[in-house]
């Protein structure tokens, strides 16, 4: 290989003085910018075939179950699910202005935009316990204590008036109610093989919306972090990758929740409310 | 450009002293075991990892053995069918996920890239080290599952055999693949951004060494289908766990989605397997026949082929699974492209052997087992991707002897061959070559003698993953133990001469080999611990021999 030498960019290291902006490995902190803000495409690349593995089963599943599919999404509220996507909009757009902040280098400024995105991500996920909280009352979760029979009655219920929280005090806990259901209503759901996939769709909106809202706790986490790191002024025009990198994190995670939304909750609108 | 070894030391004079007897390299400016195992250094990652998937191999191996064992005679004598269950399926969880997988890449990827491009470490070391502990985590889930109760579905976890009818092993299992899945994702992140923006001035795309090309293809794969798997294996343990029916078709699941996102992982992770070591058999090729590689272009390319390829013809392992048959039909026509890429690499080979001087020095032992082995076990691959034929040989042995030539033959041996050859580079010493060349005869040898039977006896019609069979196979299988045993003392010897060479093998000098990539024109042997002392600018090919460097290139009388 024919090669020559120059001279290491060492001046690299002394034309900024704060230390952390430049690693050792790398020759100047464009490459160190580039190679951080790749490296974060890179692994939002992994996220979405980690995601592709629950929309694939979601398709098969859904061409092959239309009908209960679209049942199932119905016993969802599809204007929590509209709220919720306006509040991780507006999070996004709050991010946006932490990202330009910290281009700008305006300490105090990214502190308080990504101290609001995280505000409207707490509002995200305080109105999905509430929607949980209620889909535990419908025994909708996809465990032993699922039932179809039992779900669509008292959601017909709901809709027409008795309230949402008429079920009576068989309720204990959140998730893991011990066998609360009548017994004829297990007996219907065992005679009934819409029941099973009903609970499919289940499985697929908790796993789906739960592994969403730990991406949006790990966000949180992260931003926690910078919030701290920026208070103290770490971050400058040159070195911001972090913040940047935070910031196509969660445009994404927001993005995911744009395709939940119409496959989770718009599925079975045209059913009407009641059904 | 003048010759290499003049030109370089002169080049490069702050970088003369070290490394050359009592100067300071990576491996002696800190010697305590805290600074190897908090190293950010990718040199010494790799080793952790060498070290690491060694351990796991002999253990892989030990599996191999008790198989081989109970296979010499037709009768189940030696053990029960439960534990011969687990101990192929430990065999092959072991193999695939612990050493084949990440065996290049992580070992000599880890320790090569960053000298061959000319940069003084992976884009992120810190994330380097992290995948090497997210190994050892999953490794020790893993081990605690198949030594501790022990699995019995065999490596895929098909359902329902994973989920109905289980131990509960598997779910630890899994959990062990599902941590050790996110350190193949992470190496991988880190490759494909080293390489995108750690490269040296003047060093393009098409001026990087072959062995980075194949790392770029088999990063790619490693990110894209790595998180399938991963999500594949907790929708298993989810299934397990809540009793929902994704896989269970009694509970309105469907057991071929299993085998579906399985092998959509699965398949290309062959090509996680085979595409580095392609990658080192291009150095060791161009560099013991002294001649640049031909069609360099090609054969960058046909990595890449390879791996866009890998990701569109995975359902060939399901043809007998109740696949619609025009979508066989596709899927074996795609599959017949695979050889398309995968023959130009033979060819490109051969023809730069053709006319150049090739030497028979250990590594190049080993490459020429390699180019031999690779491609018996590819052309089997098309009986098995031809529909007609797999239906008589699905699940036979014949199908086990075809992945075991493109996996050990081909993954092991080229592994084994970039390691004979970056050895020098590694530890700055020779080993044994009279050892190193009995070795590459044995292994060769013992191969060919274990599972060449094994076509003929696949053949013939016995089934995997028995271990009782009828009398008229006992033949054939007792040639296969032989054979094994041969192998078995083929791997052993550098398990021994390699660690005695480190402290007591001749020293090794900047370039043993007169290759002409950076990472032996312009680092130390063993390089020091940022590799350059200053950043080389590249201006030509990677390879460019000068054929005066030795003394079998001068009597070939160029
Ligand atoms: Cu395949």
């Amino acid at each position: 290989m024919q090669v020559t030498e120059k001279k290491h960019a060492q001046e690299a290291h002394d034309d900024h003085g704060h230390g952390h902006e430049l690693a050792h490995h790398f020759v100047s902190v464009e490459q160190q910018h580039d190679a951080g803000n790749l490296g974060m495409w890179m692994f939002l690349t992994t996220e979405v075939l980690f995601f592709g593995g629950l929309f694939a089963a979601y398709t098969i599943y859904r061409y092959k179950f239309e009908k209960v599919f679209e049942q199932a999404s119905n016993i969802l509220d599809p204007m929590l699910g509209a709220i919720n996507t306006i509040v991780l909009i507006f999070s996004s757009v709050t991010m946006a202005f932490a990202v330009r902040s910290a281009q700008q280098g305006k300490s105090k400024a990214i502190v308080a935009w990504l101290g609001a995105t995280i505000v409207f991500g707490a509002l995200f996920l305080g109105i999905k316990y509430g929607e949980w909280k209620h889909d535990a009352h419908l025994h909708v979760f996809p465990t032993s204590d699922f039932n179809w029979t039992w779900a669509r009655e008292k959601h017909a219920e709901g809709e027409h008036g008795h309230g949402h929280d008429s079920h009576g005090p068989e309720l204990k806990g959140f998730v893991f109610n011990s066998p609360v259901v009548p017994a004829n209503y297990i007996e219907s759901d065992s005679r009934n093989p819409e029941a099973k996939q009903a609970k499919l769709f289940f499985f697929l909106y908790f796993s789906m919306t739960s592994l969403h809202a730990l991406h949006m706790i790990i966000g949180f986490g992260v931003m926690a972090v910078i919030m701290v790191y920026a208070w103290y002024g770490y971050y400058t025009p040159h070195y911001y990758v972090p913040v940047e990198s935070v910031g196509l994190y969660w445009h994404f995670v927001d993005l995911v929740w744009i395709f939940l939304f119409p496959l989770l909750y718009l599925l079975g609108a045209h059913l009407g409310a009641g059904h | 450009m003048s010759t290499i070894i003049t030109s370089a030391p002169a080049l490069a004079p702050a970088s003369k002293e070290p490394g050359q007897g009592g100067g300071v390299d990576y491996l002696n400016h800190e010697t305590s075991i805290a600074s190897w195992l908090l190293t950010l250094d990718h040199k010494r990652i790799g080793i952790l990892y060498l070290v690491a998937m060694s351990a796991m191999f002999v253990l892989g191996g030990f599996y191999a053995g008790l198989i081989r064992a109970e296979l010499i005679t037709p009768k189940g004598d030696l053990m029960s069918s439960d534990f011969y269950n687990k101990s192929f399926t430990a065999h092959g969880v072991i193999m695939v996920f612990f050493v084949l997988i990440p065996l290049v890449p992580a070992s000599l990827g880890n320790f090569m890239l960053p000298l061959m491009i000319g940069a003084k470490d992976v884009a992120f070391p810190r994330l380097n080290l992290i995948s090497w502990y997210v190994y050892m985590i999953g490794a020790g889930f893993t081990l605690v599952a198949l030594i501790g109760g022990g699995v019995d579905t065999g490596w895929t976890f098909y359902t329902p055999l994973s989920t109905t009818y289980l131990n509960s092993n598997v779910l630890l299992t899994a959990t062990g693949l599902f941590i050790l899945g996110f350190s193949s994702i992470l190496t991988g992140l880190n490759f494909i951004v080293t390489i995108h923006r750690m490269r040296c001035p003047g060093m393009d795309w098409f001026r990087m060494p072959l062995f980075v090309w194949a790392l770029y293809a088999t990063s790619v794969i490693q990110l894209l289908g790595t998180p399938v798997i991963a999500i594949t294996l907790a929708l298993v343990g989810v299934e397990r766990l809540l009793g929902v029916g994704i896989f269970d078709p009694r509970l309105g699941g469907d057991p071929i989605l299993y085998q579906h996102l399985f092998w959509f992982y699965s398949h290309p992770a062959v090509y996680i397997m085979i595409l580095p070591p392609l990658g080192v058999t291009n150095e060791l090729i161009s560099t013991f026949s002294r001649k640049p590689i031909f069609g360099y272009s090609m054969m960058a390319g046909a990595s890449l082929a390879i791996a866009i390829f890998s990701f569109i013809v995975w359902a060939h392992h399901m043809f007998t699974s109740g696949l619609s048959p025009y979508a066989a039909m596709f899927f074996s026509l795609l599959t017949f492209s695979v050889a398309i890429p995968s023959g130009i690499k033979v060819f490109t080979w051969l023809a730069t052997l053709f006319r150049g001087s090739i030497s028979f020095d250990s590594p190049m032992l080993y490459a020429y087992g390699f180019i031999g082995l690779f491609t018996i076990g590819g052309m089997t691959g098309l009986f098995l991707s031809t529909l007609g034929t797999d239906i008589h040989f699905h699940d036979t042995y014949f199908v086990v002897a075809h992945f075991h030539y493109v996996m050990v033959g081909g993954a092991i041996v080229g592994f084994m061959g970039g390691l004979h050859f970056i050895w020098p580079k590694m530890f700055g010493r020779m080993y044994p070559e009279f050892l190193a060349r009995m070795s590459a005869i044995l292994i060769f040898v013992g191969f060919n003698l274990t599972f060449f039977p094994q076509f003929l006896v696949g053949y013939l019609g016995m089934p995997r993953r028995y271990h009782e069979y009828p009398n008229e196979f006992q033949v054939l299988n007792v040639f296969s133990t032989a054979g094994a045993t041969v192998l078995g003392v083929g791997y052993l010897l550098p398990l021994l001469y390699l660690p005695w060479s480190v402290f007591f093998g001749e020293k090794a000098g900047r370039n043993p080999w007169g290759a002409t990539t950076l990472d032996w024109t312009h680092t130390e042997s063993p390089p020091t611990p940022h590799n350059f002392e200053e950043t080389p600018v590249v201006t030509g090919e990677p390879y460019k021999y000068d054929t005066l460097f030795n003394k079998e290139s001068a009597l070939a009388g160029h």
